[in-house]
């Protein structure tokens, strides 16, 4: 985890639900499998091109849907982070409490470019697009949320504290 | 200035003397409740070495009752050897099993004023109940089992005020589906609903709304406690409680105001919820392959009654499969008690075990490539009752039978 990073931006639509991003079809199998179903009807190989330290940008009512873990498959494929114009309150908290970091940020969608390299301070809410040369600024999430996201999600901090029995 | 029912009791459960739009607080949780399916989540639930208090928490199996796979069935394993190691008396497991959201209203645990925290998206359904609940995740749900307690951004509310009477054949689904066509959206609100309609709406109609909040996007969906509530927790409710109502100044961020006299019965079209709906008797081209009615939004006894309805006498069209799941036992042996069952059964329908089943692809009832499916369940996304390539309308029971007996999208008020 990083307060800033830089990676490529991949971008995607409005609206982008939970079984977009883990199918229903993909729930029980192991997680090596699961993230292989990542956006796999809307974008499919997406998941073999994404590399550690990308950043999912996006437009409306990100994460809708379901209570499924999503950031536990972001988290998984490497993605540090998610942008968009506004987030489903479940589909922000279930990226925090994973470690994935969330910026509230109206004009991402129309200031990016899928594959354009994009440095984010989640901390100020500043995104650079370095491949276009501009900056935008979006709302970054109070403390106490960064500070989660920051500890990679909450279930580190229960493990630190003796509260998990699993290594996994 | 004055609180919303969200605020007020988020409040009497945190340490804040009054909580704001804006803050983030620690609350305490009053029932934690637990579903099968997390067990089995890759990454979900995880094995505490204890709990805040076995007394406060409830496992319901839903989604996979009975199991219908050996990963299921796995999963469920570890569910019974959880409730064992922790002594959790509020085991709802086969035999007793049902939508969660069904049976925290049919038991009387969720409750007036109370805070519930529950891992699955439609958990806002208790908000009928003017109790504190919203879909959280697995995380969560491990922070809440250990600790007692979740984190909520406390978002400005919306009060929806509705008015007028609903037509023949036209239901709170309908109401539900013009609100997300007109008005999309309302991620990071709550929602409170007031109104003459609703204060005689019966409850199967306000957990039909609050339910489907969840398509709406909004953090807490609210009704007051009222003597509907009060009638129905008679003689149910597992404790004491106390109901709270908004202060007569709450602030509301906007207040939207809906009649719903000249609502029509609405369609929700494949995908979406948002801004996605199309008046029923306009999709007469639509063929189905199937039709089902059930989950935590539609079905309960009263869905129960609106397909039976119906149905009686006529058959379910050639190529269609018409499927009917119970929310919970109960509901399934009151459905067979009146009579429902069997003229479903008639028909040419499918009642099946009750469980989430088909709503979310699990089980009895997953779409296939290329078919066309209405539902009265919860929601429409691509792939979200299986197949991708399978398209999903949203419709009230009585569009669902209707559509089933014509084999096409159908109003209920032509046949």
């Amino acid at each position: 985890m990083a307060l800033r990073i830089e990676g490529t931006g991949w971008v995607f639509g409005n609206d982008i639900n939970t079984d977009l991003i883990l199918p229903g079809a993909a729930f029980l199998l192991p997680v090596e499998e699961q993230i292989k179903y990542c956006f796999s009807a809307n974008r499919p190989g997406w998941s073999d091109e994404v590399q550690p330290g990308d950043i999912v940008v996006a437009g409306s009512n990100f994460g809708l849907g379901s209570a499924r873990p999503i950031g536990n498959v972001f988290a998984r494929l490497g993605v540090a982070g998610i942008i968009a114009s506004n987030f489903n309150g479940l589909g922000l908290r279930n990226c925090v409490n994973y470690g994935v970091h969330v910026l509230p940020c109206p004009g991402a969608i129309d200031a990016i470019t899928d594959g354009d390299r994009i440095a984010v301070d989640w901390q100020t809410g500043t995104v650079r697009n370095i491949s276009q040369g501009r900056e935008i600024e979006g709302k970054a999430l109070p403390q106490a949320l960064l500070d989660i996201a920051e500890a990679g999600g909450v279930i580190p901090v229960l493990k630190a504290e003796g509260l998990l029995e699993d290594a996994e | 200035m004055g609180h919303t029912i969200t605020e007020k009791i988020l409040s009497a459960h945190s340490k804040e003397k009054m909580v704001s739009p804006g803050d983030i607080v620690m609350a305490d949780l009053d029932l934690v409740v637990d579903l099968d399916i997390v067990f089995g989540i890759t990454g979900g639930h995880q094995t505490p070495t204890r709990v805040f208090d076995p007394d406060k928490i409830a496992v319901v199996a839903d989604h996979t009752v009975p199991a219908p796979s050996i990963a299921a069935a796995n999963a469920m394993a570890r569910m019974r050897e959880f409730v064992k190691k922790f002594g959790i008396n509020k085991f709802y497991a086969e035999g007793r099993h049902g939508i969660a959201h069904v049976i925290l209203g049919e038991d009387g645990l969720a409750l007036p004023g109370m805070t519930l925290a529950c891992d699955d998206s439609h958990s806002c359904s208790s908000g009928a109940l003017n109790c504190l609940a919203r879909g959280l995740g697995l995380a969560d749900m491990m922070y809440a089992l250990c600790k007692g307690q979740a984190w909520y951004m406390v978002g400005p509310t919306v009060k929806l005020y509705i008015d007028g009477e609903l037509r023949e054949r036209v239901y709170p689904r309908d109401i539900l589906h013009h609100i997300a066509h007109v008005h999309g959206a309302f991620p990071g609100r709550n929602l409170e609903w007031d109104g003459d309609t609703v204060a005689t709406m019966p409850m199967q109609g306000r957990f039909t709304l609050a339910t489907l909040s969840a398509e709406l996007s909004a953090e807490f969906s609210l009704f007051r406690h009222d003597e509907v509530l009060k009638d129905y927790l008679q003689g149910r409710a597992s404790k004491e409680y106390e109901p709270t109502d908004p202060d007569a100044d709450a602030t509301y961020e906007e207040t939207i105001h809906v009649n719903v006299s000249d609502l029509q019965p609405l369609v929700v079209l494949p995908h979406k919820v948002a801004h996605n709906a199309a008046a029923a008797n306009s999709l007469s081209d639509t063929k189905i392959d199937q039709a089902f009615i059930g989950s935590c939004a539609n079905g309960r006894i009263e869905d129960f009654a609106i397909a039976a309805e119906i149905l009686d006498g006529r058959q379910v069209a050639p190529g269609v499969r018409m499927i009917i799941t119970p929310g919970s036992q109960s509901v399934l042996q009151e459905a067979i008690a009146n009579g429902y069952v069997e003229t479903l059964m008639n028909a040419g329908a499918v009642v099946t075990n009750s469980t989430c089943g088909a709503c979310y692809g699990g089980h009895m009832g997953v779409l296939g490539d290329g078919e066309v499916c209405i539902t009265a369940s919860t929601r429409n996304f691509q792939g979200r009752m299986g197949s991708p390539e399978a398209d999903i309308y949203l419709g009230s029971p009585a569009t669902v039978a209707a559509s089933a007996v014509r084999g096409v999208i159908t109003d209920p008020r032509e046949v």
